[in-house]
């Protein structure tokens, strides 16, 4: 069994439009282990979006390489789940909840009651298992974002790809969602990859915090994050360590939206 | 996967070429539609007699456009269309305003709406040649009934459809009813109003070429009829051609009216109509 | 929201019994219609129309007409091609319209030719059809289906190609089939375009069903009427008249109750937006 999971190399994508050519990302690289948590930051418009439409076969990237377990990335891989920050328009309004966390299974588990098993299992790890024969649209913002991890958790994906999930959802709400994705992680050993553009939010999730340039998009950092594995909200982000960790990031934001940083080698 | 080194400026960007795309392929559907027209007949499939090649037809098109009588019968109908809809328009919209403003008229007249509406027009032709003969006034009678509906019914939706927070504001600033109504109820009605003068403009020709053609009413409707019972079935054909063109100019026509109106409307509701 | 705010505050209201709000609903439904009916009898015993008899006549003319032989002979049968007219337009309309909607060019190929065929009003049709396909019952319903097949087919294209896109990418990213995405995504997605292109369908295959009978000598809902026009039999040509109206809200009370069934989820959603 491979210790890399997720190769990323010289990943580079360019829009063309009737103005000229956009370079959304430039070139970047890096790779994710099995079984890793890793938060990716950057300025706006540095094209996060498009480098996790490029990894999870969404787009095709104009140059570059994606590997997923040893395998070409060229179209959505069965073994990767994909979260989006529009969960009102990402669940299936026509279905229940139960319906929609079902969709995904059926064509990768034939049994029914598999999948009813995986069904009842993800929601009750997102705990909304009293809220399988309600509509999407019947539930809140922060529910209906649960709806959508389950849907991601049942399909059984060896890494989950979150693309700013909890941008549109208020505070604590966020929080909760927060320390759902970390005992996810934990319990159930999953690879994440999790975008995000709260700061504080990716120290406090992240083993490791890749910080990306702006347009032409490269990766500016990849910070290690050294808080122990038990976090809370409350003792974590009062500790000295993650004040001085999310200072860093934000300086290295900062640097990025001014363009300060250089880029190495070429 | 194309390895590019630098940005290339392209000559003509990816949506132009899809607009050009787009344009050929409907030019070639055309082509295709009218080749197959030509064919059919040709090839015997369904008798000459009964289905005439698309040229034959074109041919009379022709012939036609350089008559005088032909576009005086256009004017007919269109004149008809036009008072029609014209009467049908201000009588839905202050009908419409008036029963959409006061609740409980609305669900007082609520069912005899809902039984009137689906009421097909055309079942009102035995009576139209009663009472006004096989007159324009008759067919006014069905162009008028149809088109009622359609505007009315966006009308009542349009004077409900006011924003209960702009509303509020309204109230809470002390704007009297008249104010209200012209700043307020009029511009949140004004879409739908567009919509429904849009399809009942639609509505109208249809059913002024019907009555034409079922009442015998002068017109482009007539001439089918005329042409029919004197076996001239390529005539026919032409002036059904004829028929669907004005009904495209028409709608082209509303759909530029009803855009540039609403220009400062972020979104066109209403029912769309088919 | 205002929900909130009655909870807040006192209400002393006695919630209304049952039977009362039944009056209030009968109230409002038949109170209108059955003062106009009263203002037209009046008006008709007062200064009698020749062409617009009292609603008393019409009703007697319609139990004598209808209720009877005529029912089978004409009614039957005109409804029967209706309902064959319609079920084809629909079945034709979506399917026809799936495939134009989801293959890009063939839409762009076809789309001018389809917007022509659209605009050209449905009763100037007939004569054409009854030419190529001859008299009979599969040419009336040729007729219904030729002007009913548009609003469905077209709303159908219309639905079917403005699937919304992030609701699409949810779809590729967990690798869903083609047949999935038809039936659980794209489907769906359209039902309400679809239903109101079948609403509008229906009325134009009632209209249909009229005039198709109309023009020939035969039997049928619309030929009576005609007929009964035609030799001045007054209040049977307002029975018929009635009874169209009848089939008409007929039409509408099913379609409504199935578009609140399909569309259930819809509706839900539009509930949701407005508190």
């Amino acid at each position: 069994m491979r210790d890399t999971l997720l190769e990323v190399e010289n990943l580079k994508k360019v829009y063309e439009s009737s103005t000229g050519d956009v370079e959304a990302i430039g070139d970047i690289s890096f790779t994710m282990k099995r079984g890793e948590l890793v938060c990716i930051v950057g300025p706006s418009g540095c094209g996060k979006t498009t480098l996790l439409k490029c990894i999870s076969g969404l787009l095709t990237p104009t140059a570059g390489r994606v590997e997923l377990d040893g395998v070409a990335v060229k179209s959505p891989p069965p073994n990767m789940a994909l979260v989006f920050q529009e969960y009102g328009r990402s669940l299936y309004p026509w279905l229940t909840v139960r319906g929609n966390v079902e969709l995904p299974l059926k064509h990768k588990v034939k049994s029914k009651e598999e999948r009813q098993k995986l069904v009842e299992d993800a929601l009750l790890a997102v705990g909304l298992d009293h809220a399988a024969g309600s509509y999407p649209w019947q539930l809140s913002g922060g529910m209906q974002q649960r709806v959508a991890i389950a849907r991601a958790v049942a399909y059984q994906p060896e890494v989950l790809i979150m693309d700013e999930p909890f941008a549109a959802v208020d505070a604590q709400t966020r929080a909760d969602l927060e320390d759902l994705v970390r005992s996810l992680h934990r319990e159930r050993g999953m690879s994440l990859l999790f975008v995000t553009h709260d700061i504080d939010e990716s120290v406090y999730l992240g083993e490791r915090v890749i910080v990306l340039s702006k347009s032409p998009t490269w990766v500016q950092e990849d910070l290690a994050i050294d808080l122990p594995d038990e976090r809370d909200q409350i003792t974590t982000r009062a500790m000295p360590r993650f004040t001085e960790l999310r200072t860093h990031v934000y300086e290295q934001i900062q640097r990025a939206k001014r363009g300060e940083a250089v880029r190495p080698g070429a | 996967m194309t390895t590019a080194s630098a940005p290339v400026p392209r000559l003509r960007s990816r949506r132009q070429t899809h607009g050009l795309r787009k344009l050929l392929l409907g030019i070639v559907g055309i082509a295709g539609f009218l080749l197959t027209w030509e064919l059919i007949p040709l090839a015997k499939i369904v008798s000459p007699e009964y289905l005439p090649p698309a040229s034959t037809v074109l041919g009379v098109l022709v012939t036609e456009f350089m008559d005088l009588e032909f576009w005086r019968n256009v004017g007919r109908t269109m004149t008809t269309w036009g008072v029609g809809l014209l009467i049908a328009t201000v009588a839905a919209t202050a009908i419409g305003t008036i029963v959409g403003l006061v609740p409980a008229l609305r669900r007082f007249t609520h069912t005899t709406v809902e039984f009137l509406r689906p009421i097909p027009s055309v079942a009102l032709i035995p009576l139209a040649i009663l009472m006004f003969g096989f007159q324009m006034p008759a067919a006014l009678l069905i162009v008028v009934y149809a088109s009622f509906w359609q505007v009315f019914v966006q009308v009542l939706y349009g004077v409900a459809d006011v924003d209960t927070v702009a509303r509020d504001t309204a109230r809470s600033f002390g704007l009297t009813r008249a104010e209200r109504f012209r700043n307020l109820v009029l511009p949140t009605a004004l879409p739908y109003i567009m919509t429904g003068v849009r399809l009942g403009a639609a509505v109208a020709l249809i059913l002024t070429v019907t009555a034409e053609l079922l009442i015998a009413v002068p017109g482009i409707g007539r001439i089918i009829v005329f042409a029919r019972s004197a076996g001239d079935v390529p005539t026919v054909y032409a002036y059904v051609v004829v028929a669907g063109l004005l009904g495209l100019i028409v709608n082209l026509v509303f759909r530029l009216v009803e855009r540039r109106v609403l220009s400062w409307h972020q979104s066109v509701r209403g029912e769309d109509p088919a | 929201m205002t929900s909130m705010e009655t909870r807040t505050i006192a209400v002393l209201r006695r919630p209304r019994s049952r039977s009362r709000s039944i009056l209030s609903s009968i109230w409002f439904a038949l109170g209108f219609p059955f003062f106009l009916l009263v203002l037209w009898g009046v008006w008709a015993t007062i200064s009698p129309q020749k062409f617009f008899p009292s609603p008393i006549t019409i009703f007697q003319a319609f139990i004598k007409t209808w209720i009877g032989p005529a029912f089978v002979d004409d009614v039957l049968p005109s409804l029967l091609r209706l309902a064959v007219g319609i079920v084809l337009s629909i079945v034709v309309g979506i399917v026809a319209g799936t495939v134009i909607g989801l293959v890009r060019w063939l839409r762009d190929l076809l789309e001018p030719v389809l917007e022509f065929f659209r605009a050209v009003p449905p009763p100037v049709l007939v004569p054409i059809l009854m030419l190529i396909f001859g008299p009979g019952d599969a040419t009336r319903v040729i007729v219904i289906v030729a002007g009913a097949v548009w609003p469905v087919l077209l709303n159908t294209i219309e639905g079917v190609r403005s699937t919304d896109s992030v609701m699409t990418e949810t779809a590729r990213s967990y690798a869903l089939t083609r047949w999935e995405r038809l039936r659980f995504l794209v489907l769906p997605a359209a039902s309400p375009r679809i239903m109101t292109g079948v609403r509008q369908s229906l009325s134009v295959a009632l209209i249909l069903m009229v005039i198709s009978e109309m023009f020939n000598n035969s039997s049928g809902l619309g030929y009576r009427i005609t007929y009964f026009q035609t030799n001045y039999l007054i209040p049977e040509m307002w029975s018929g008249i009635l009874l169209l109206g009848l089939v008409g809200v007929l039409l509408a009370t099913i379609f409504g109750i199935v578009e609140r069934r399909v569309l259930a989820w819809y509706h839900g959603i539009k509930e949701v937006e407005r508190a």
